[in-house]
């Protein structure tokens, strides 16, 4: 159970930590970190859907820079102490991707990397979408789209009304904005000027079905969420210096517009039989196939091939 | 978290509920007369007191928070923001987002109050409440008032009929129904002990006094034997509770002796003090505003039959239909769920 039941001590105020938490690396080394570990992502992606049976690659694939500069450059948390209560919430509202988070929190510090060779298996903590009561550092359960941003909304009043410094961030999808629910949210971030929210959307083009501009058109996202009384920000969701300046451009009001960074990404990046590929939403990988997956993601982010674009 | 009490009616077996329940409201949670600074209400206004009652309890516990969408004036929140206006947020015309925000609130230790219409609550947003409340754990407390068919005229868009069936078909969720504001006032106060979600239903505030005081021996899950009786065993809840009272009263007068039982606790359910109810009268007959299906006449019929207890049975409350337009007394009258409807449907039941 990881709902905090202790009080807070009314009218508490806690002063903000130093920010960002990025230790003392020089830019370069950092990048370099942040590259790393967003092939990390992507490999144990694989490696856990093959656990599974099957998995969502390629939605995972377009976050995992995303993923990487979130909690290895930009969100403050402890994770030997995860009921933290001024840490900064995470709300993984396209929840299909917690099998590039999970290996994340394992491998800051939130639990072991071992348990996670039982995922998906019967009684296992970790599922498709995470569970908040089951797996330490999942800030809320999540899976149904459209949820997320409203339960950020919430944790962001929360901090107002208990005088907390804490900031939270929320991750949807694209295909995701199509909810009705989104939008009550984002207008009821812009009504209560939390600018302690920020929800990131890894727009990867790509519904299941196919194009979301083909499926149910969600463009203009910046006038749609500037209309929405929102900050917004446009950049490469796959480049880690843009994603950090991104960060570093944020308001630290907690009292402002909420801020919204539109990562512009492809689905199925990092390896090229997925770029773009609907098929792959949930795909299976075996054999040689699996291996030359392997090899391709170490290598690296290869250039966009001829018709795959970001953003 | 284990939900699970020990079942056990409080045998209330006297007539006069008024000296059963009078007293004054302990603990903590005190209500304070703040016209006079002493004493507590006698008996029950008709109006919404939630706002109020949380208001109280708000000066003491600094989890409680408000929300509504855009009906602070109709389900008096309003006197909540009045007092806690920090505490308080309204969330506009979008019931599922306020649902979810609640949820998000409660996750850093706080206890979101969530009041709009039951028909929006358990209906419109009973997936949020599903997904962020009960599969959570969240401590939410949904206020769904005007349940029913009490928003009468406003037709079936307003009513909410079928807000049982689907609650208590939620796992881990606790549903309970206020008959008067005096119970609405001690279910909120042990509202704040409890853990998960709770799905409180209320009327439209305008509720006959059944309880002249708030009933401090109230417990979740135990049901309240309001008069003892041996030919026959009403059980029912919430806004049909006055008029079951006042039916049994009526059967007094022809020599029917019928037991009340106020079982405001759909889930968990009372299951000993229904099994009594069979037992030691040999006809029950459950009475709710609601289908007839799902609500608390099955959550009944389930424990007899799984008891394998054979009695005389009937289920009532609304037909199986979309119900007919009507101002609310009328709509009562129609389907019989008025004191002279719960009388004749019970001596239906006694001379089958």
């Amino acid at each position: 159970m990881t709902v905090e039941t202790s009080a807070y001590p009314p009218g508490a105020t806690t002063a903000r930590p130093a920010y960002p938490p990025r230790g003392t690396t020089t830019r370069t080394e950092l990048l370099e970190r942040l590259r790393d570990r967003a092939k990390f992502v992507r490999l144990e992606t694989v490696r856990l859907a093959r656990i599974a049976g099957a998995g969502h690659f390629t939605s995972t694939f377009s976050a995992a820079e995303l993923f990487a500069s979130l909690y290895y450059a930009e969100l403050r948390y402890r994770p030997h102490e995860p009921m933290w209560a001024e840490r900064d919430r995470f709300v993984l509202s396209k929840g299909h991707a917690a099998i590039g988070l999970y290996p994340v929190l394992a491998d800051v510090g939130f639990f072991h990397p071992d348990v996670l060779d039982n995922y998906t298996r019967l009684d296992s903590s970790f599922g498709d979408h995470p569970d908040m009561r089951k797996i330490s550092g999942i800030d809320f359960s999540s899976g149904s789209l459209g949820h997320g941003l409203s339960v950020s909304v919430g944790m962001a009043l929360s901090a107002r009304v208990q005088g907390r410094g804490f900031r939270t961030y929320c991750m949807t999808g694209d295909g995701e904005l199509a909810e009705g629910q989104i939008w009550e949210a984002a207008m009821a971030a812009g009504q209560f000027r939390l600018g302690s929210l920020i929800c990131i959307v890894d727009r990867n083009q790509l519904s299941i079905d196919g194009r979301t501009e083909e499926i149910m058109g969600i463009e203009p996202l910046v006038s749609k969420f500037e209309s929405f009384r929102w900050k917004v920000q446009r950049i490469d969701g796959h480049d880690c210096d843009a994603i950090l300046d991104a960060f570093d451009a944020l308001d630290r009001e907690a009292e402002g517009p909420p801020q919204v960074i539109i990562a512009d990404t492809l689905k199925g990046r990092g390896v090229l039989r997925m770029e773009g590929d609907v098929a792959w939403h949930v795909g299976k990988l075996e054999g040689a196939d699996y291996d030359d997956v392997i090899a391709e993601i170490q290598g690296g982010l290869a250039p966009l091939t001829t018709g795959s674009s970001i953003g | 978290m284990d939900q699970k009490r020990e079942p056990k009616g409080q045998r209330v077996s006297g007539q006069d509920i008024s000296e059963v329940f009078r007293g004054s409201a302990g603990g903590d949670h005190a209500l304070k007369d703040r016209s006079s600074g002493k004493g507590i209400p006698q008996v029950s206004v008709p109006a919404f007191v939630a706002g109020e009652e949380l208001a109280d309890l708000a000066d003491l516990d600094e989890r409680i928070v408000v929300l509504t969408a855009d009906l602070s004036s109709a389900n008096r929140t309003i006197d909540f923001a009045s007092r806690h206006p920090n505490r308080f947020f309204n969330l506009g015309v979008a019931e599922q987002n306020m649902v979810s925000v609640a949820a998000g609130m409660a996750s850093t230790g706080l206890m979101p109050f969530v009041g709009t219409f039951a028909a929006y609550l358990a209906l419109l947003a009973c997936e949020q409440i599903r997904t962020d409340c009960a599969y959570t754990q969240m401590p939410v407390r949904l206020l769904a008032h005007h349940s029913g068919m009490s928003l009468g005229f406003y037709g079936t868009s307003h009513h909410a009929l079928e807000d049982l069936g689907i609650m208590r078909a939620i796992a881990g969720m606790t549903v309970v129904c206020a008959a008067d504001a005096n119970q609405l006032r001690a279910i909120l106060r042990l509202s704040l002990d409890w853990p998960g979600p709770m799905y409180i239903r209320l009327g439209r505030g305008r509720d006959p006094e059944v309880y002249p005081s708030v009933p401090d021996a109230l417990t979740i899950g135990r049901a309240i034997r309001l008069r003892d009786g041996s030919d026959l065993a009403i059980i029912t809840a919430g806004s049909e509770v006055r008029a079951c009272v006042d039916a049994a009263e009526s059967l007094a007068a022809d020599g029917f002796s019928a037991r009340v039982v106020d079982m405001h606790t759909i889930k968990p359910l009372d299951t000993d003090e229904i099994v009594a109810a069979a037992t030691e009268t040999g006809a029950v007959l459950t009475v709710e505003e609601h289908n007839r299906t799902g609500g608390l006449g099955s959550a009944v019929a389930e424990v007899l039959a799984e008891a394998r207890i054979a009695t005389r049975f009937a289920r009532h409350g609304v037909p199986d239909e979309h119900v007919v337009l009507g101002p609310p007394a009328a709509l009562y009258a129609r389907y019989r769920l008025d004191s002279a409807g719960v009388e004749s449907t019970a001596r239906e039941l006694l001379s089958s």
